[in-house]
C-alpha cells in the first residue's frame, strides 16, 4: 500500500520504464499478462500446426518451412518422432502454463478483479510485479530450450518417470517450470488477500461478482496443489542431475545397457505428484472462464443469473473436489484396481457441481432479453461446446469404460473440448466484453462476428473426428498414426482436423487485427456500455491509476437487473437506492 | 492382413469380456446424445422466445424457483449411481481384479522395452526360466538364464503373441526401461507396464484370427513403431505351434535385433 501513498501524495510523473515495463499498477501488469499470454498462445498453436502436417501427411516434407529446420529435427523436410514428441511436449506446456492459466487468472483476474471488488489495487502492487516478471522469464526460458543442446523437452506435458529422466531436453523443462510455478504462487496469495480484505465497504461475500468467486477458488486451488508439483520438479530434477532415483525402480536397462542409477525409486510416485497438481490444474482452466460467461450472461440477458448462491456453493465444491479425483488418470497405471473404485465414486461425484453451474447458466436465459453481441455470442457457445467436454468425461471417469478408451484420441477430443470450445472460447468472451474497459474503445462488431463464426466452426471441426478416431482405438502421442494398422481407416479424419486447425489460425488473423485496430482507432466508448451493474463500470475507462476517484459504496447484489419500479434496467451495485 | 478389424467405430469383438466394456460404451453414449439433443433443444427454444425484442422487458424470475436448477443434477446422479453400482463395480472386478487360476490358463510374461514387446512362454513343463537383468544382451533381450532346468523349453518371441482359442491367457506384464502400455484394441483390453512391477493381466479370446497389440503410452520417439501381432490359433494349433518352437531357438531374439 506505501506505493499508493507515495503516487498519490507525491503524483511525480512516471518515467516510461515505471509506467509500461516494471509497473506495480495491476491494470498495467494485467494488460502485460494479456499480450503475453495471448503471444504465448498463438505459439503453442503454431507448433500444433506443424504437428497436424505430420499427423495427415506422415513422412511428407514439411511445405513452405520444412526446408528451414534443421537436419537433425527434419531431415529434407520430414518431421522425425523426436521433434514430434518435442512440439507435443512444448504444445501441452505452453498452451496450460504460458498460456491459458496467465490469460486467465493473470490477465482477466489481475485487471478485473480488484475493480470489481472496488479496491485502487492488488494488497502486494510489488508482489504482482514480480509475478510477471517471473512468469515471462519462465516463459522465455521454457522457449530457449528449442535452441539447446538436444533440443526441449520430449517426454509430454506429463513429462512421466523414468522417460523423462532419461530423454534429453527435460532439464531445462524442469527449471522453467520451478519459475512459472513460483510465479503462479505469489499470485494465487496476492489473489486470495486482495479479494478477502480489499473489498470496498457493503461488499459482503454475498454480493461479490460470481467472476470474484471464481478468481479466489482458483487461487485457493493453485496455491495448494501448486506446491506439490514445484516438489516434485525439483525429485525430478535431482533425479536427472544428482544421480538421486526417486522415481527410478531398480534394474532399469535402456536400449540394452544397465542404467547408472541406484534405483529402489517408484514412477507412478510422479504420476501421484503430477496429477495431484494437474487435476485441480483443471478447474484452474475452467473456473475463471465460468466467472467470465456468468458475468457476460448476467448482463447480456438482462436479468439476474439464476441460483447465484447455489453457484458460488458449487464452484467451491468444485475446487474442494478436485482434490479427491487425481487418480482417474492413473486407472490403468497398475496403481491397486481397488484405488480406482475409490477415485470413479469420486469422480462422479464431481460432475454434480459441474452439471449445477451449467443447468444455473442455461436457467438463466429463461425469461431475460437477449443481447447477441459479440461477448454474448461467444459466451453462448461456451455452454453447448463446454457440455460436450463435460459429458465425453463420463466414459472416461467411468473406470471400465476408460480401459478401452484411455490415452486414445477420445482422451484429446475431451479436454481440447474443456478447455479450447470452453476456456479459450470464454476467454475470447472476456476479451471482447472488457476491452472498452481496458483501452475507452470498442472492438469491431463485424469483424467479432466473423472471428466468431470462424472460431467455433473450425474448432468444431478439429476436435469433434477426434472422437471417432479414439472410438477406432487410436492411441494418442503417434507420431505417424498410420503405423498401427487399426488407425488406417480414420486417416482420413486427420486431414479434416489439420485443415480446420490451419483455417482456425486465419480465422484468428480478424481477431488481432481488430485487437490493435481497435486499441487505437476503434469507436470510443461510453463509460458502461453494456449497461452493467457491477463495480468494474463505476470507474472511467480505463481507470486512472487508483482506479475510483473516491471508494465506492455497495448497496446490493452483483446482478440486479430488470428491477421493477426502477428507472433503468439495470441497478449498479455502488449506485444509493432513493428513499 | 487384418484390415476388416477395424472401421470408424468399434473394431471387431473378440475377447470374452469386450461385449461388457461395449455395453458401457454404447450405453453411455446413448445417454449422451439424448441429454444433449433434448438440452439443446431447450436452448435453441431459450434463444429464440427470449431474445431481444423492443418494448419486451426481462422477467425477473422469484426467488423460490431456485430449486429446479436441481432437478437435471438428480437425473445425472441417479444414472451415474446406477452406472456405478450395476456397471462399473462389476465389470471392473470381473476385469481386473479376478485372475483365472495359473493351472487353467496360458500363461505368459510380456516385457516391454524401447520399442518392441518381449514375449516369454514357460513351454510344456508350464514353468518360467529364470530371467536376471545381469544377463540382458542383444542376443538375450529378456535376460533368460539358459542354464537353469525350467527355462529349457522356454519359447522367447518379439513382436508376435499367440494365444488359443476359448481358453484365458494369463499375462504378466513387465517393462525393462520406460511406462509402456498394453493394448489390444479388439480384446478391449489396456493396462500400463510398468518399469519396478510385475502386473497380471487376463483375456480370453474368442475368436479365431489376427489382431494388433499397440503401445498407448508414450514411450519415446518410436512409439508408434511400439507394435505386434497377435495371433490367436484354435487350441490344436496352438498347441502345434508351441511344440514347434520349443526348445529356444536362437532366432527368436535375434529377430528382435533386427527390427531394429
Amino acid at each position: 500500500m506505501n506505493t499508493h501513498d507515495e503516487h498519490h501524495g507525491g503524483h511525480h510523473e512516471l518515467t516510461f520504464w515505471e509506467k509500461y515495463v516494471f509497473s506495480v499498477d495491476h491494470k498495467v501488469i494485467g494488460l502485460q499478462y494479456l499480450i503475453t499470454s495471448f503471444i504465448f498462445l498463438l505459439i503453442g498453436f503454431s507448433l500444433m500446426m506443424l504437428m497436424r502436417w505430420q499427423l495427415a501427411f506422415p513422412g511428407h516434407p514439411i511445405p513452405l518451412i520444412g526446408g528451414l529446420l534443421s537436419s537433425s529435427l527434419a531431415p529434407n523436410g520430414v518431421m522425425t518422432g523426436e521433434f514430434y514428441n518435442q512440439l507435443g511436449a512444448m504444445h501441452g506446456t505452453i498452451m496450460v502454463f504460458l498460456g491459458i492459466v496467465p490469460l486467465a487468472v493473470g490477465a482477466f483476474g489481475n485487471y478485473i478483479m480488484p475493480l470489481q471488488i472496488g479496491a485502487p489495487d492488488m494488497a502486494f502492487p510489488r508482489l504482482n510485479m514480480m509475478s510477471y516478471w517471473l512468469y515471462l522469464p519462465g516463459g522465455l526460458m521454457m522457449l530457449s530450450s528449442f535452441i539447446m543442446p538436444g533440443g526441449p523437452a520430449q517426454s509430454g506435458w506429463t513429462s512421466y518417470a523414468p522417460l523423462a529422466i532419461i530423454n534429453p531436453g527435460q532439464t531445462v523443462w524442469l527449471l522453467s517450470m520451478v519459475v512459472i510455478i513460483t510465479s503462479s504462487l505469489l499470485g494465487a496469495i496476492n489473489f486470495l488477500v486482495t479479494g478477502l480484505n480489499m473489498r470496498a465497504p457493503g461488499l459482503s461475500l454475498d454480493r461479490l461478482p460470481i467472476f470474484v468467486w471464481a478468481q479466489l477458488v482458483t487461487s485457493v486451488l493453485l496455491l495448494l496443489a501448486f506446491p506439490p508439483l514445484e516438489a516434485a520438479a525439483v525429485l525430478q530434477l535431482a533425479d536427472r542431475v544428482m544421480g538421486t532415483s526417486f522415481y527410478l525402480p531398480s534394474g532399469l536397462i535402456i536400449l540394452g545397457q544397465p542404467l547408472k542409477a541406484s534405483g529402489g525409486g517408484q514412477p507412478l510416485l510422479w504420476q501421484h505428484l503430477f496429477w495431484f497438481l494437474a487435476h485441480p490444474e483443471v478447474y484452474v482452466l475452467v473456473l475463471p472462464p465460468m466467472g467470465i460467461v456468468s458475468e457476460i450472461i448476467a448482463s447480456g440477458t438482462r436479468k439476474p443469473l439464476h441460483g447465484y448462491k447455489t453457484m458460488v456453493g458449487s464452484m467451491i465444491s468444485l475446487g474442494i473436489m478436485s482434490f479427491i479425483v487425481w487418480a482417474h488418470h492413473m486407472f490403468l497405471s497398475g496403481m491397486s484396481p481397488m484405488l480406482g473404485n475409490f477415485f470413479l465414486v469420486t469422480t462422479m461425484i464431481i460432475s454434480v457441481p459441474s452439471v449445477a453451474i451449467l443447468t444455473c447458466m442455461i436457467f438463466s436465459l429463461k425469461g431475460g432479453s437477449i443481447r447477441f453481441t459479440v461477448p454474448m455470442m461467444f459466451a453462448l457457445a461456451f455452454l453447448p461446446l463446454f457440455g460436450i467436454g463435460g459429458l465425453t468425461g463420463l466414459p472416461l471417469g467411468l473406470t471400465t469404460t476408460d480401459i478401452y478408451l484411455h490415452d486414445t484420441y477420445y482422451v484429446i477430443g475431451h479436454f481440447h473440448y474443456v478447455v479450447v470450445t470452453g476456456s479459450i472460447i470464454a476467454l475470447f468472451a472476456g476479451t471482447y466484453y472488457w476491452f472498452p474497459k481496458w483501452y475507452g474503445r470498442k472492438m469491431d462488431e463485424t469483424l467479432g462476428k466473423i472471428h466468431f463464426w470462424g472460431t467455433v466452426i473450425c474448432m468444431n471441426g478439429i476436435f469433434f473426428p477426434m472422437f471417432i478416431q479414439g472410438m477406432a482405438g487410436q492411441n494418442r502421442r503417434y507420431f505417424d498414426p498410420t503405423a498401427a494398422h487399426h488407425n488406417i481407416p480414420t486417416q482420413p479424419l486427420h486431414i479434416v482436423s489439420s485443415v480446420f486447425a490451419w483455417l482456425l489460425f486465419l480465422f484468428q488473423l480478424p481477431f488481432i487485427y481488430n485487437f490493435f485496430k481497435s486499441m487505437w482507432h476503434g469507436e470510443i466508448s461510453e463509460e458502461n456500455p453494456w449497461q452493467a451493474t457491477t463495480l468494474e463500470w463505476a470507474c472511467p475507462s480505463p481507470p486512472p491509476h487508483g482506479n475510483f476517484a473516491k471508494t465506492p459504496r455497495v448497496y446490493r447484489g452483483p446482478y440486479e437487473y430488470s428491477l421493477p419500479g426502477h428507472k433503468t434496467d439495470w441497478f449498479p451495485q455502488n449506485e444509493e437506492a432513493k428513499a | 492382413m487384418n484390415g476388416n478389424n477395424y472401421g470408424w467405430g468399434l473394431p471387431v469383438a473378440a475377447s470374452s469380456y469386450a461385449h461388457d466394456i461395449d455395453f458401457g460404451i454404447i450405453l453411455i453414449h446413448v445417454a449422451m446424445v439424448a441429454i444433449f439433443v433434448l438440452w439443446g433443444i431447450f436452448f435453441t427454444y431459450l434463444l429464440l422466445k427470449y431474445r431481444r425484442r423492443d418494448g419486451v422487458p426481462a422477467e425477473r424470475e422469484h426467488e423460490h424457483g431456485a430449486l429446479k436448477s436441481l432437478a437435471p443434477d438428480i437425473v445425472v446422479m441417479v444414472f451415474e449411481i446406477g452406472l456405478i453400482v450395476f456397471y462399473a463395480i462389476p465389470s471392473w472386478s470381473k476385469i481386473k481384479m479376478n485372475f483365472p487360476q495359473p493351472g487353467e490358463a496360458n500363461q505368459v510374461d510380456i516385457i516391454a522395452e524401447q520399442f518392441a514387446w518381449n514375449i516369454h512362454y514357460p513351454g510344456a513343463d508350464g514353468k518360467f526360466g529364470r530371467r536376471d537383468p545381469k544377463l540382458v544382451h542383444f542376443s538375450n533381450p529378456i535376460g533368460l538364464d539358459r542354464d537353469d532346468k525350467d527355462a529349457q523349453d522356454d519359447v522367447v518371441l518379439a513382436n508376435e503373441i499367440h494365444m488359443p482359442l476359448g481358453k484365458p491367457t494369463l499375462i504378466r506384464l513387465s517393462s525393462k526401461d520406460v511406462i509402456h502400455s498394453f493394448f489390444i484394441p479388439e480384446f478391449r483390453i489396456k493396462q500400463d507396464a510398468m518399469p519396478g512391477m510385475v502386473i497380471p493381466v487376463w483375456v480370453t479370446p474368442t475368436a479365431v484370427g489376427k489382431y494388433e497389440l499397440s503401445c498407448a503410452q508414450l514411450c519415446g520417439f518410436a512409439h508408434s513403431f511400439m507394435r505386434a501381432d497377435v495371433i490367436v490359433d484354435t487350441p490344436e494349433d496352438f498347441d502345434a505351434w508351441l511344440k514347434s518352437h520349443a526348445p529356444v531357438k536362437q532366432e527368436a531374439p535375434t529377430k528382435a535385433a533386427e527390427s531394429w
